[in-house]
């Protein structure tokens, strides 16, 4: 296209911003700039600074540092309104709309053409058939309720709409996640159109394919510092996949190779996956075994865990578990089976904050008995007890409320409320996410005592040199899928981030 | 497009046979003055029933319009009556006290994020303590405005169709337009579909929101002249439970109780409904008024479940059940 190289037409330029949170440095003197008429990814993992970033860009948050020049003037938008009117657009991954409405409404919500001080309805349609052409949508009749449309149409209607009200920076986050491969394209189409046309286009997303696929130039962030910026034809993906997860060890020798256990299988998943959300995979692990699942964010890793947990019901697929076929639709059928599901975030989806430490490790207990059997007093101090001392959770007494405790003990007491249950298989998403680096080192030992003593384990994490140590099998995603499994001697670092990075 | 009609189609259809059934079995029923006095017995019930209709589209609720109308009529009878104050003079000043309160509720229910249910229900109390502080028996209203008014009517073969009926009529034209041909009544619908996403757009979320219980509370004042002029009197203890019959009026109608689908006609069919079902009750003459309340609940209920078996269908997959 145009000659992006001379930085000839700089339209937003970021340069020095910082944002600090209470204890956390979110951004650190990131530089970013757009130009007029480019495609900008701006990628990195959970806690890299990017949605951070867009928030200042959209009035969301305050920066603490630094400054945003948009053609050349210093601007700071105060909210959303405020950076729409700085023609600053952004479209979400959930569609901002209003599904109530008419899609001509939609598009022109707050500035209907008016005839005699009332909206003129059939004025308001005309245009919006006008708006719809112009994005290859002329199939569809701008009266029809907004929820009606498909997603993708939405996603087109609320970029026609920012671009409408002259946008001149158009803030994509995650525009594409629950599209499908047709629907993409699509959307891709309009942002050609709009590239041609001048407008600076900020695109985020997890699918490496379609960073190649549309954008010009990447941006990366990590640990809210800039890591670089690149153009997208000269950055090799290995390359970008290491500039998102950081230099690995360069020689990540293996720490510790268990013989590859004769695997008797506990639980094996054959074909299971759900339309639009998994790719169907297949997965045996056997007792004692850890399984590691690596991946980038947004690869399918969660869903995967989800998944085999009954949290989404699979619509294909069967489940063994000691080569009888089972019944896994819902997290009841799971615990039944003895499954155990430590969920990514802690916080929302884990620990229940007001409730005391003991009642949060006697939870998934006393759910499998079912509320005709409480557990007495007795007992569940004594259950409580022992895990406090077995998984040496340090705090003052059991019945403090566990939001009190650190990152830590929280996940330790999440493993303590499923090793209650005397698991089979037990499933740990982000196990040592936000927990500080003496808690690390024992949640792995953890791990591996677990595994000697016969339970088996999947294990997502971001950190790939804990993944190493632990692992005896890896299992790698990338897009939906399950791409690559890696055994033995060839589970390293660099093998795990080749493997991510591969692909079309 | 049909089927964004369909609740309204239902309720139309609902009301056309109740009216046949009611003809079959009294001859009277077809007259053009039981029609007439079936708008005029409900017009003070229609009229706050658009403010109602407003409110329930934003996705809020006012629990406070019975009591206001109470507090307004005896306001107006002490105002026009021991006060000396002119009536047309006094009818200006409910109406302003009217919209001062709902404009006040709809400011906290902005300002502070209190469920709307909450802070009604709080002006509910203090509109009924109010109108018991003016007085607490029942004061007459002997003006003779009140009887010219109450002759003014326009003649339809045989009918006559009262003053009141005629304001009613116009307060809901005025609502329809205003709820569906202005800015204003689109940005009613945008707060009822997604607060979040309105704001997102540019709605104005605070003014819109005043301004909706603004008018919810100048109608339901509105309400309150014409409960004056229907009864000549005014008394504290009026248009108890008002409120619940306005909502059960709004969402027979067709009016989506979670806000962002329906129509202001519909309400005004659903008001004919309720107005049928007491005339009916009233020409049979054996049965109790009760059965009045237990006809509407029913009524109220099936609709309700129609509603959200046409939300499941419409929503197509995930929307409905993930909610």
């Amino acid at each position: 296209m145009t000659d992006w190289e001379g930085g000839g037409s700089a339209l937003l330029e970021i340069r020095g911003l910082s944002k600090k949170f209470p204890g956390v440095l979110a951004l650190d003197g990131v530089d970013f700039t757009l130009r007029a008429g480019e495609i900008h990814a701006l990628l990195g993992e959970n806690g890299a600074g990017k949605s951070t970033l867009i928030k200042i860009l959209t009035g969301v948050y305050r920066r603490d540092g630094g400054t945003i020049r948009l053609d050349g003037n210093d601007i700071c938008p105060t909210d959303v309104a405020d950076a729409q009117r700085l023609r600053i657009g952004t479209v979400y991954q959930e569609v901002n709309l209003l599904p109530n409405l008419s899609v001509a409404e939609n598009l022109f919500l707050g500035r209907q053409p008016l005839r005699w001080g009332l909206v003129d309805h059939r004025g308001m349609r005309r245009r919006a058939a006008a708006i719809l052409a112009d994005y290859g949508l002329s199939g569809v009749d701008p009266a029809t309720p907004l929820g009606h449309c498909p997603v993708a149409v939405q996603q087109v209607i609320a970029i026609a709409r920012a671009v409408d009200l002259s946008a001149k920076v158009l803030v994509l986050d995650e525009p594409t996640a629950s599209l499908d491969r047709r629907e993409v394209e699509m959307l891709f189409r309009v942002m050609r159109d709009l590239r041609a046309r001048g407008i600076g286009i900020i695109f985020i997303t997890h699918f490496l394919d379609q960073v190649y696929a549309i954008c010009d130039r990447i941006t990366v962030l990590r640990n809210g510092r800039l890591v670089g910026e690149r153009r997208t034809d000269q950055l090799s993906r290995l390359d970008l996949v290491t500039m998102m997860l950081g230099r690995a060890m360069a020689a990540g020798a293996p720490m510790r190779r268990r013989e590859a256990v004769a695997r008797r299988g506990v639980v094996a998943f054959e074909g299971v996956g759900k339309s639009r959300y998994l790719h169907p995979f297949d997965l045996e692990i056997g007792a004692g075994e850890v399984v590691g699942m690596a991946g980038l964010l947004g690869s399918g890793r969660t869903e995967t865990a989800r998944l085999m947990f009954g949290l989404e019901r699979a619509d294909s697929g069967r489940i063994f578990v000691d080569g009888r076929p089972v019944r896994l639709r819902s997290p009841k059928d799971a615990v039944r089976l003895a499954f155990g599901y430590c969920p990514e975030d802690r916080k929302t989806d884990g620990i229940v904050g007001d409730l005391s430490l003991r009642a949060n490790i006697i939870l998934a207990l006393q759910a499998r008995r079912g509320w005709m059997r409480p557990l007495s007093s007795r007992e569940q101090e004594a259950i409580a007890q022992t895990f406090i001392t077995r998984l040496d959770i340090r705090t003052p007494d059991a019945d403090r409320p566990i939001q009190y405790l650190s990152g830590g003990n929280q996940q330790k007491a999440l493993l303590a409320r499923w090793l209650a249950t005397s698991p089979r298989f037990l499933i740990l998403d982000e196990p040592t996410r936000g927990i500080d680096v003496g808690a690390h080192g024992e949640i792995i030992a953890l791990i591996e005592q677990l595994c000697a003593e016969g339970l088996a384990m999947l294990v997502i994490s971001s950190e790939l040199d804990e993944v190493v140590s632990y692992s005896d099998r890896v299992l790698v995603m990338r897009d939906r899928r399950s791409v690559r499994t890696l055994e033995g001697t060839d589970i390293t670092a660099d093998a795990i981030m080749a493997a991510i990075a591969a692909g079309a | 497009m049909t089927r964004r009609f369909l609740p309204l189609l239902t309720t139309t259809g609902v009301f056309v046979a109740g009216y046949l059934l009611c003809m079959a079995e009294f001859h009277n029923f077809a007259t053009a003055r039981v029609a007439c006095n079936l708008l005029t017995d409900n017009a003070y019930l229609g009229i706050t029933a658009v403010g109602m209709t407003f409110v329930i589209l934003s996705g809020g609720i006012d629990l406070s319009v019975g009591s206001v109308i109470a507090f307004t009529t005896v306001f107006l009878a002490i105002a026009i009556g021991p006060l000396r104050i002119p009536p047309l003079m006094a009818f200006l000043i409910a109406l302003a006290i009217g919209a001062a309160f709902g404009a006040a509720m709809g400011a906290v229910i902005h300002a502070l994020g209190i469920p709307p249910f909450i802070v009604t229900l709080a002006g509910m109390f203090l509109a009924r303590g109010a109108s018991f502080l003016l007085s607490t028996e029942s004061v007459p209203i002997t003006h003779p405005l009140y009887a010219m008014l109450n002759d003014l009517s326009l003649p339809i073969s045989g009918g006559r169709l009262g003053l009141i009926a005629i304001v009613m009529l116009l307060v809901f034209l005025a609502g329809g337009i205003l709820a569906h041909r202005t800015r204003f009544g689109a940005n009613v619908f945008a707060l009822g579909g997604n607060p979040a996403s309105a704001r997102l757009m540019g709605v104005p979320v605070g003014r819109t929101l005043i301004l909706i219980y603004m008018l919810s509370g100048g109608l339901a004042a509105l309400s309150g002249i014409v409960f004056s002029l229907y009864t000549s009197a005014g008394y504290s203890l009026a248009a108890t439970g008002t409120e619940l019959d306005a909502i059960a009026a709004v969402v027979i109608g067709g009016v989506l109780l979670t806000g962002g689908y329906g129509y202001v006609f519909g309400s005004f069919v659903g008001i004919l409904i309720q107005g049928l079902i007491q005339t009916f009750i009233t020409f049979d003459g054996t049965l109790s008024s009760w059965w009045t309340k237990i006809a509407v609940g029913a009524l109220l209920f099936s609709f309700i479940g129609v509603q959200r078996l046409f939300q499941v269908f419409w929503s197509g997959s995930g929307d409905v059940d993930t909610a």
